[in-house]
């Protein structure tokens, strides 16, 4: 092996010049070739989770779609399903900032008279095994069953706080932010009906 | 040493996680089930071997003064480029592991690869030992990983061995991880001093 460069101000301020332009360089010529692949699994990924919260659709959601604001600031994106021209569902993306780990994020797609038709967890830091458990506890059949309800402007509440819905087993506190998200929807839907 | 041994020393010999005791925030943060183990693992080994052959190659052009530096640029450029390319070709894989990835920029396996090997070595023997200690701490992971979804949540890979309900969730859990990963060394030590 030849010898080390020397460590001399010069060759110092050269050297990781050229390490970093080489560097970033690279990293460019990355994104470039992936941003657009990217972007399309994204897409894909919002669509798909659509797909599995309404009832059969032959519009593209993601073009009907609309912003609608919560009276806490937040907003919301409504993704309307319609087949042969009639609204059949409506898919909501929303949210609540009191889980245990921080913010949850559901898609929540409603029937036109404004029941929950069926739901999907996009992103949660819930604890494993305990609030974790949510993307399968409030489907149809399981012990917490949302389907079917209709929560209004009221909003669905677990059993602990006199509602009728079973919270996941110690892990009331996610049952509840969970719920909360679920309510901010179907409130924003009920005010926002077409 | 030959480029076997290079290669092999990292399951056993200075296995990064049971004898080294590198990496311990990956470690210890990812194996709540097997597959993130796996998963970590090879994407940390992936990394290893690519900048540890990049900075074989030039280690003689970077100063003494600034290696640290002009290391850590070079691993961060691999790292956000495998990041990338998982976002882009295995959107599933990235969606599961997608926080640790650029974390493996500040894992000390790989800065302390870069620095007590790769830029000592020429490329071949370099790549040998990045691929043997990439392995053996995906090794380590797996088997980490495995041992805390046996017993806490009663599943292996997600396939359940038991009712869910009866799993100690504590292995789930932070302590848990401390706890499997103490015994873990323990045992791992005590064939060691007996071979």
């Amino acid at each position: 092996m030849g010898k080390k460069l020397e460590s001399s101000f010069k060759n110092m301020v050269l050297v990781l010049f050229l390490v970093t332009l080489v560097s970033s360089a690279a990293v460019g010529v990355v994104n470039t070739l992936t941003s657009g692949l990217i972007e399309k699994v994204k897409i894909e990924k919002q669509v798909q989770a659509i797909r599995a919260v309404v009832p059969e659709f032959d519009n593209d959601p993601m073009a009907d779609t609309r912003t609608v604001e919560t009276p806490d600031g937040g907003t919301l994106q409504f993704y309307e399903a319609k087949k042969g021209g009639n609204l059949v569902g409506t898919a909501i993306k929303t949210y609540t900032n009191n889980g245990f780990g921080g913010k949850i994020w559901l898609m929540v797609g409603f029937n036109p008279d404004g029941t929950i038709y069926n739901y999907s967890v996009l992103e949660h830091k819930e604890t494993p095994g305990l609030g974790s458990k949510m993307d399968t506890w409030f489907v149809k059949g399981a012990k917490g069953d949302i389907t079917g309800k209709n929560p209004g402007t009221t909003g669905l509440q677990v059993s602990k706080d006199g509602g009728n819905v079973d919270a996941i087993t110690a892990a009331t506190i996610s049952s509840r932010a969970f719920l909360d998200a679920v309510n901010r929807a179907a409130k924003a839907l009920a005010e926002n009906a077409q | 040493m030959n480029n076997w041994q290079n290669f092999t020393k990292g399951f056993f010999k200075e296995n990064p996680t049971f004898v080294l005791l590198l990496g311990m925030c990956p470690t210890l943060g990812v194996t709540t089930s097997a597959i993130n183990g796996l998963g970590m693992g090879l994407a940390t080994a992936f990394v290893l071997v690519l900048s540890n052959l990049a900075i074989s190659l030039v280690a003689n052009l970077i100063p003494d003064k600034i290696r640290i530096p002009g290391f850590i640029v070079i691993i961060a450029a691999f790292v956000t480029v495998v990041d990338m390319c998982m976002a882009a070709y295995l959107p599933s894989l990235h969606e599961s592991l997608g926080l640790f990835i650029p974390l493996i920029v500040v894992n000390c396996i790989v800065l302390g690869r870069a620095e007590s090997f790769a830029s000592k070595n020429k490329a071949i023997p370099s790549m040998l030992d990045g691929a043997g200690i990439g392995l053996g701490f995906t090794m380590a992971l797996t088997l980490l990983g495995c041992i805390r979804e046996i017993l806490g949540s009663g599943k292996i890979f997600n396939m359940t061995l038991y009712n869910e309900n009866y799993g100690m969730l504590v292995f789930v859990l932070a302590p848990g991880a401390f706890i499997a990963l103490g015994y873990l060394i323990a045992f791992i030590n005590r064939i060691r001093k007996t071979n």
